[in-house]
């Protein structure tokens, strides 16, 4: 969507918030305003109701028992991955992994795809933007392999700057790995454009999508990506689920991430055949019952309408941006308000250190995180050494930004007194 | 607990005029730390004379609540023996501060304490029974 389009429609932010418990929480006597999103968000009572249906009426464990409850959970289980594989528009609820989350999700592509396809002298392209998650796995792969790192730059706004692309991905590059939503600064990466030209490198794509996935639609296959991975937790669901969406043919290829129970065909004590994808990847029992709780959260979500939903993140990102920016000795990191950007807002206050930021906004009852954002090397790059960040989900509202922005005041005075 | 509580006068007096701030041209102990978590670094200095210490200076970046440790705790070792500030905790480094912390904010408090125990017990030998 472009930046100007109209949402279809608005959310009903008022009826939203009735369906989450813990915004009744009053903290240090003051209302909870929770702008910690990016980190994890809230739960609505219909994704606590389906976790406690699960363990009251269904469970058992999936693909195991023949009994009515077993045929129940692995009902329940493999309905949530069609739900998953829709809400992303896989083209197979079997080209969807269950995964704890994002950071397995990635860790699960550099090691079963990269030890059979990545050897010495290869290349790995990634971004300084991207979260530690998406940086780590690939410099252990690089590392066991003696293949070389490179990353795309980021400019002064927090952009990618894609002026020497050509020549990051010139030589013999095996894959380019980055996020769509920067979790530290809101920017939007031109998925699309990365896809296209790392393919016409002759690389693979992964996109981590934790933070695109739960708040603006995504349409896996209109990416053209060969991987893709997001987070339960932060899209409404449980923790401890998440899921990693491939193209069909990587996951018939690739070896296989864990050894155990559920991904095998065949066992003999000297030598086993793999179960077919996703199975395959699936070792042990899984976290069916935060599947069958992801669900609930996608069918959540998918009424509200995520074009909707990424419009209203970015209608709050962009009112903080103003009345941040309004306040002398605020300075709003990431790319300008004009462009089409995440539900995030990253900022510092003169001097003051973003612990004591947040400090102080915790009093106020305000949620936000401080610290590095686990982008070590992206605050670096901008030069500071720890931000405060507001990040917004579809329960927020405009109220809540006007308690920021009074809320750094308060900072400014306890800090400046 | 009200907002003017947690960031007490004190703390933020010592935040603002940190006590023994700087470095020592040339420290019997130096040691550095960092709390990856937010980036706070604190770089100790210490001048040991008869087993007492002598001077001390620190310097680095912080929040409020772990510069403010560093400068009372700085204040707090001066004059005592090795084995003294060996002997100090965790509870020690609250009661300076007159506040409670939950753990996240405990390790920016603590963050001056364990860089000062790597740099004693980096002359006489580290003990990991000792460490508190």
């Amino acid at each position: 969507m472009t930046p100007t389009a109209a949402p279809s429609r608005r959310l009903d932010v008022a009826a939203i918030r009735r369906d989450f418990p813990i915004l009744e929480r009053k903290i240090h006597g003051k209302p909870l305003a929770y702008l910690d999103n990016t980190a994890t968000t809230q739960k609505p009572a219909s994704v606590l109701k389906a976790l406690d249906d699960f363990y009251r009426l269904h469970n058992a464990n999936p693909h195991r028992g023949v009994y009515l409850l077993g045929e129940e959970a692995t009902a329940a289980y493999e309905q949530a991955r069609e739900t998953v594989a829709r809400f992303v528009n896989a083209r197979s609820a079997r080209d969807v992994v269950f995964t704890r989350g994002t950071t397995e999700s990635v860790n699960l592509v550099a090691s079963a795809w990269g030890r059979a396809n990545v050897a010495r002298g290869d290349v790995i392209v990634s971004t300084e933007m991207e979260h530690h998650s998406n940086l780590v796995p690939w410099q252990l792969l690089a590392e066991e392999k003696g293949a070389n790192l490179r990353h795309i730059p980021v400019d002064g706004q927090g952009r990618l700057d894609l002026t020497n692309l050509d020549a990051l991905l010139d030589g013999p590059v095996k894959i380019v790995s980055f996020t769509w939503v920067s979790n530290a600064l809101g920017t939007l990466n031109p998925v699309a454009e990365l896809t296209r030209r790392a393919h016409a490198a002759g690389a693979l794509v992964f996109v981590d999508a934790a933070q695109a996935v739960p708040h603006m639609p995504v349409d896996f296959q209109a990416t053209g990506a060969d991987f893709l991975a997001f987070s339960g937790h932060k899209m409404l669901g449980p923790t401890g689920i998440g899921a990693l969406v491939s193209k069909r043919e990587h996951l018939e290829a690739m070896p296989p991430y864990q050894g155990g129970g559920e991904m095998i065909r065949e066992v003999t004590l000297l030598r086993s055949t793999w179960a077919d994808p996703p199975a395959k990847f699936e070792a042990g029992t899984t976290n069916f019952a935060d599947a069958v709780g992801l669900a609930a959260a996608i069918d959540y979500l998918t009424p509200l309408g995520m074009d909707a939903v990424h419009a209203h993140g970015r209608e709050l990102a962009c009112q903080a941006i103003r009345l941040l920016q309004a306040i002398p000795g605020v300075t709003v990191h990431g790319p300008p308000v004009t462009e089409d950007r995440g539900g995030v807002v990253s900022f510092t206050v003169d001097d003051i250190h973003a612990h004591d930021v947040a400090g102080v906004l915790d009093r106020e009852g305000i949620a936000v995180r401080a610290g590095h954002h686990c982008a070590m090397p992206l605050h670096a790059r901008l030069g500071v050494p720890a931000t405060a960040r507001a990040s917004f989900a579809v329960y927020n509202e405009s109220s809540e930004i006007e308690r920021l922005a009074a809320g750094i005041l308060k900072v400014k005075a306890v800090f400046h007194r | 607990m009200s907002l003017d509580d947690f960031y007490r006068q004190n703390i933020l007096d010592h935040y603002q005029n940190p006590r023994n701030w700087g470095t020592l041209e040339h420290p019997d102990v130096s040691a550095e730390d960092s709390n990856p978590l937010c980036g706070d670094r604190i770089r100790m200095d210490l001048k040991i004379k008869d087993g007492r210490v002598e001077d001390v200076k620190f310097s680095g970046t912080g929040c409020s609540i772990s510069r403010a440790a560093a400068s009372m705790l700085s204040d707090e070792i001066i004059g005592k023996t090795l084995d003294e500030v060996k002997a100090l905790n965790r509870d020690d480094v609250l009661e300076l501060l007159g506040i409670e912390l939950g753990p996240v904010r405990l390790k920016c408090a603590l963050l001056a304490l364990k860089t000062l125990k790597v740099g004693v017990y980096g002359i006489q030998g580290w003990k990991e029974e000792d460490e508190s």
